[in-house]
């Protein structure tokens, strides 16, 4: 199966981890991740629906994947976010839509957006499109005894009318991901709430104080690792807590897969 | 100067599609925040102050700038208020005006490290300057 | 040719505000067949009725047309007005221009050219009507009781009272309900136990009250005065009336890690039960999906033991049928599930409780024994949260919570505040509350009391976060008042988890054909003045199935429906509604389709024999409607292809001549 990747600005720099082991993944679990032409930064956030230009790039991806009617795939938490809030906008908001659609058909000789692609964090396509049993079978090293503490942070989960990956408040995809991969879930209730985000940039106190206040919580479950799915999450974790490694989740992926040491030489 | 904040007020609740007039101020939205320390009004009182017309010290403070934007507000909040939208109402009602940008291109530098991710760096322009 | 009286009401202003009455009775005087138009301040007052009396003597009329409120609120009393006055009370039509008029018009020309189109529409049905004579049905004196929790009890104890037989019926082995799990009660702190279990005693005992436990209603057919009901008695697998309630069996069976249902799970019970001491009728019963003689045959330890023989392997579901003259629905609530909550840790976190799992941990009978012990480690909680209106006043999305109050919390949470820091004075307590709502003859007092005397700390705000952490939960709070963030590690997390009526409700109500709320609580045929009955006649509400309640307004709704009842089943005949369905046999091809269409099952087919033109005899097919048992709700005539069925009343030609008088 192809689908349309975008792995936006952080994945093509400081996350490069990130990008490296989901494209090598993804082609053991039978999938190719096809590379969006000349994608544009997300912008990292989604900002209030009465800002058109802020929206073009994720239209502009969504509307790449529906021309070649692929599923748009991100594996930043944040990408995905803004992907996903585009996409909701342009199905619920009519009169966004047009405003919006009118931006590009002026430029570009294709038919408007018509709120068709589907948009999967790479977490969800592992779950409902390769599902974790099939992953489970593939598991070449299973990752047995290792106890991990999922991090999903907040843009996974909120707001929970749009994104719809899981529960926000219990959710499970990330517990059953690892679980796949022959490890042990922690479950701890710090895993839905903030690192302290871009605010670390004005403010690294803080972000120390929030990131510790979800490692401590994982810690006290027993966890032994934190995974993640966001650069930002990574780096304030990383950054301000130091008594477990936070690693991506698509790392232990490719440890559980068996390809971990190719992607690190690749 | 009272029907001026009036008016400022109503634009941010139409820009933000947030009405502040469904809060039963329960106060669920400051209970839940992560960065209620860091804030001098706190979620529950910007609801509160644009429902109101409150709206100069809003305008005025630093919490605008400390919201994470986590959305933890949006999602546990009973009745539906959104307040992260409005307060991302009141910041864009501020650094929409010319010059009132948060941070510039020449404050960056100083805020790197070497690790910190692009990412950060977006979301923090999109978040503080228009 | 009719002689029609026209009769417009001002309502006060609540039509004469934005309805110009007197052009009105003016603009209808000319309509064909009217003789007499008039308008007066309150048309159902009596004086307004003597005008109506007045002028159908005066003026010879034959038919009237009151312009008015909604027929659902005045109607019977001008169909009376005009039997007073010696006419068919169903040559009175209404013209509803209050509710479908002045109330949703601001602006007086356009209200008052709606009122006249409505009044013209009325004018031409009557022109049409005919006298109608409504039959009588007999009344079948026992009533079904569906609901065996304190509103069931005290509803079939009043109606036995009266001298009328009643059945409740009970889906779980024993009846007692909610209440029956409860520790104290508010506001003056009696124990459930004790003033519940002699109530369900006296049920037990008396001669005119029949209890089938561990039942459900299966299907219930016909109307007021004549339902027929199938019972659904699930197999106990133990005979009722030869077990004694020893409760041998219950210490024997090897089966022990059942999760104990009446104390919520927090212990266990085995897989034949009794589920509690006092429990009515005291029998034991196995759980199927527990027991093992009934899984794989492999077992029969309660079988040896039971001295009297009234284990019974082999027993099936039965089903009875039965005949009842009323039905009254005491289906009660349940807590919401807490799943959707879960930033309160309600499933991460085994001390973090629903209050109604509270009050099983301080029962004398619960888990527990009644000793405050939090679940996780058995320890006494030393600092214990309260959040209050979980799930309750929540609108942001309907699948998580209610958007309605519970209206019991408020005082059971200050209850349990007050109970806590009277045993257990070392302990801190903190409610934290959006309002406290105490409305209720010496609530407030009660709430002021758990504040002042004990000590405990109420606190304005909501909790936000619970992360447990250690042997700690940590609460994560705003304090309103005081304008801060509140970080509390507590012992023990209690959530007032909002209510909702019990899922057996929607189902019964689909099968009474009475009316729900988008909450599925029941709907009361009027919110004020009928508030116990069902708009379904014969079917009353008793207690929380028709909305939050507690227990005193529950035991009062309780005896007024049985008030109704007894007012319904001393009649020995009722008046029906002659507004029914009637086939033309002349017309009626025999299809089927009117059969087919009908809820109530009021229509059957016969072969009918007919004289034919050239004098010699089919017999044909034809659809004939009881009209006992027809509501009258003109499904059939819609269906009919043919167009032989026709509505008494409201005659597809009457009908027709409405649509004609309003597009003319």
């Amino acid at each position: 199966m192809k689908v349309s990747y975008f792995p936006g600005c952080t994945l093509k720099n400081k996350a490069k981890d990130l990008d490296v082991y989901a494209r090598k993944c993804a082609e053991i679990l039978g999938v190719t991740l096809e590379e969006i032409e000349n994608w544009q930064c997300c912008g990292g956030v989604f900002t209030s629906k009465d800002e058109v230009a802020t929206k073009l790039s994720s239209l502009r991806a969504l509307r790449y994947a529906q021309d070649r009617s692929q599923p748009l795939v991100s594996v930043c938490s944040a990408c995905h976010n803004v992907l996903k809030q585009t996409n909701y906008l342009m199905q619920n908001d009519q009169a966004f839509a047009n405003k919006a659609n009118l931006y590009m058909t002026s430029n570009e000789s294709c038919d408007p957006y018509d709120g068709t692609t589907a948009v999967y964090h790479y977490l969800e396509l592992l779950r409902d499109v390769v599902g974790f049993d099939k992953i489970a079978e593939k598991v070449t090293n299973p990752l047995t005894g290792r106890k991990i503490a999922p991090y999903y942070g907040c843009l996974l989960l909120r707001p929970n009318s749009v994104m719809q990956m899981d529960d926000p408040e219990n959710p499970t995809i990330f517990e059953d991901f690892i679980r796949a991969l022959g490890a042990e879930p922690v479950v701890y209730s710090m895993r839905n709430e903030c690192c302290g985000g871009y605010v670390t940039m004005e403010d690294p106190d803080f972000s120390k104080s929030k990131s510790n206040a979800v490692v401590n919580n994982a810690v006290s479950f027993g966890a032994e690792c934190v995974v993640t799915a966001c650069p930002l999450c990574k780096y304030n974790l990383d950054k301000n807590t130091h008594t477990i490694p936070v690693v991506y989740f698509t790392e232990l992926l490719a440890e559980a897969l068996g390809i971990k040491e190719d992607c690190d030489n690749a | 100067m009272h029907n001026d904040n009036r008016k400022i007020a109503d634009e941010i609740i139409l820009r933000s599609g947030v009405n502040p007039r469904k809060c039963m101020k329960c106060g669920k939205c400051t209970a839940t925040c992560p960065a209620f320390d860091r804030m001098e009004y706190h979620p529950h009182q910007f609801v509160y102050m644009v429902e109101t017309g409150d709206i100069e010290p809003l305008l005025e403070s630093k919490s605008l700038y400390t919201c994470l934007s986590c959305f933890a507000c949006v999602d546990r909040c009973p009745r539906g208020v959104e307040p992260a939208k409005l307060v991302e109402g009141v910041r864009n009602a501020v650094i929409r005006q010319q010059g009132k940008n948060h941070m510039t291109a020449d404050d960056v530098p100083g805020k790197l490290d070497s690790d910190l991710p692009q990412q950060a760096i977006v979301s923090a322009f999109r978040k503080y300057t228009k | 040719m009719q002689r029609i009286g026209v009769f417009v009401c001002w309502c006060g202003s609540n039509i004469a505000g934005t309805v110009d009455v007197q052009a009105v009775s003016d603009a209808l005087r000319n309509e064909p067949g009217v003789v007499f138009s008039t308008n007066y301040q309150y048309m159902c007052s009596q004086a307004g009725q003597d005008i109506i009396i007045q002028a159908v003597k005066e003026h010879n009329l034959t038919g009237i047309v009151v312009c008015s409120c909604s027929p659902r609120m005045h109607e019977a009393t001008f169909r009376k007005t005009a039997a007073a006055a010696g006419l068919n009370p169903y040559m009175v039509e209404i013209a509803n221009i209050r509710e479908q008029c002045s109330w949703v018009h601001k602006d007086m020309a356009s209200g008052t050219e709606k009122a006249i189109i409505l009044g013209k529409a009325a004018v031409a049905k009557v022109n049409l009507n005919a006298p109608l004579t409504p039959g009588e049905t007999p009344v079948t004196k026992r009533a079904l009781v569906i609901g065996g929790g304190i509103a069931g009890i005290q509803t079939a104890l009043d109606i036995a009272d009266a001298g009328f037989p009643v059945d409740i019926v009970e889906k779980n082995p024993t009846i007692g309900g909610k209440m029956a799990q409860l520790d104290k009660t508010f506001p003056t702190l009696d124990c459930a136990a004790c003033i519940l279990t002699p109530k369900m005693v006296d049920v037990a005992q008396n001669d005119n009250i029949r209890i089938f436990s561990y039942s459900e209603v299966e299907d219930i057919k016909g109307f007021v005065g004549n339902f027929d009901v199938k019972i659904r008695k699930k197999a106990r697998f133990v005979k009722e009336d030869i077990c004694t309630g020893c409760g041998l069996c219950t210490e024997k069976c090897p089966v022990r890690k059942v999760p104990n249902e009446f104390n919520l799970g927090m212990d266990n019970r085995r897989a034949i039960y009794i589920p509690f001491a006092q429990a009515v009728p005291k029998v034991a019963t196995i759980d199927p999906d527990a027991c093992n003689m009934l899984k794989s045959g492999k077992c029969g330890v309660c079988s040896k033991v039971c001295t009297a023989g009234a284990i019974d392997y082999k027993q099936q579901d039965e089903i009875l049928d039965e005949k009842y003259g009323a039905i009254v629905v005491a289906t009660g609530f349940n807590p919401i599930s807490m799943d959707k909550f879960d930033e309160y840790a309600y499933n991460q976190s085994k001390d973090v409780i629903t209050s109604l799992e509270f009050e099983r941990l301080t029962n004398a009978a619960g888990p527990t024994q009644g000793k405050l012990l939090r679940p996780s480690d058995l320890k006494h909680p030393h600092t214990i949260v309260f959040v209050q209106c979980v799930g309750s006043r929540c609108a942001s999305c309907a699948e998580k919570g209610k958007e309605y109050c519970s209206k019991i919390c408020c005082m059971y949470t200050a209850k349990h505040a007050m109970l806590i820091r009277d045993k257990y004075p070392d302990t801190e307590v903190y409610v934290f509350y959006i309002d406290v709502r105490t409305p209720g003859k010496n609530f407030d007092e009660f709430y002021r009391r758990a504040v002042e005397e004990y000590g405990v700390k109420y606190i304005k705000g909501m909790v936000g976060k619970v992360v447990p952490e250690g042997d700690k939960l940590k609460v994560q709070a705003s304090d309103l008042i005081a304008g801060k963030q509140l970080h509390i590690d507590a012992d023990l997390v209690v959530l007032a988890a909002a209510i909702e009526p019990d899922k057996s409700a929607r189902p019964l109500a689909t099968m009474l054909t009475a009316s729900m709320d988008t909450n599925d609580f029941f709907t009361e045929a009027h919110p004020k003045l009928r508030p116990v009955e069902s708009p379904t006649a014969g079917v009353f509400l008793s207690g929380a199935c028709q909305g939050p309640k507690d227990i005193p307004e529950t035991v009062s709704q309780a005896s007024a429906a049985a008030a109704k009842v007894i007012g319904l089943l001393v009649k020995d005949k009722l008046t029906g509604n002659p507004c029914v369905a009637s086939a033309n046999e002349m017309m009626c091809n025999g299809c089927s389709t009117c059969e087919r269409v009908c809820p109530y099952g009021a229509i059957t087919y016969i072969d009918k024999e007919f004289r034919m033109p050239d004098r010699t005899v089919a017999t044909r097919r034809v659809a004939q409607v009881n009209p006992a048992v027809c509501q009258g709700c003109g499904a059939c005539t819609v269906a009919c292809m043919s167009g032989a069925m026709d509505l008494r009343g409201f005659m597809s030609s009457q009908i027709i001549a409405e649509v004609d008088a309003i597009c003319k």
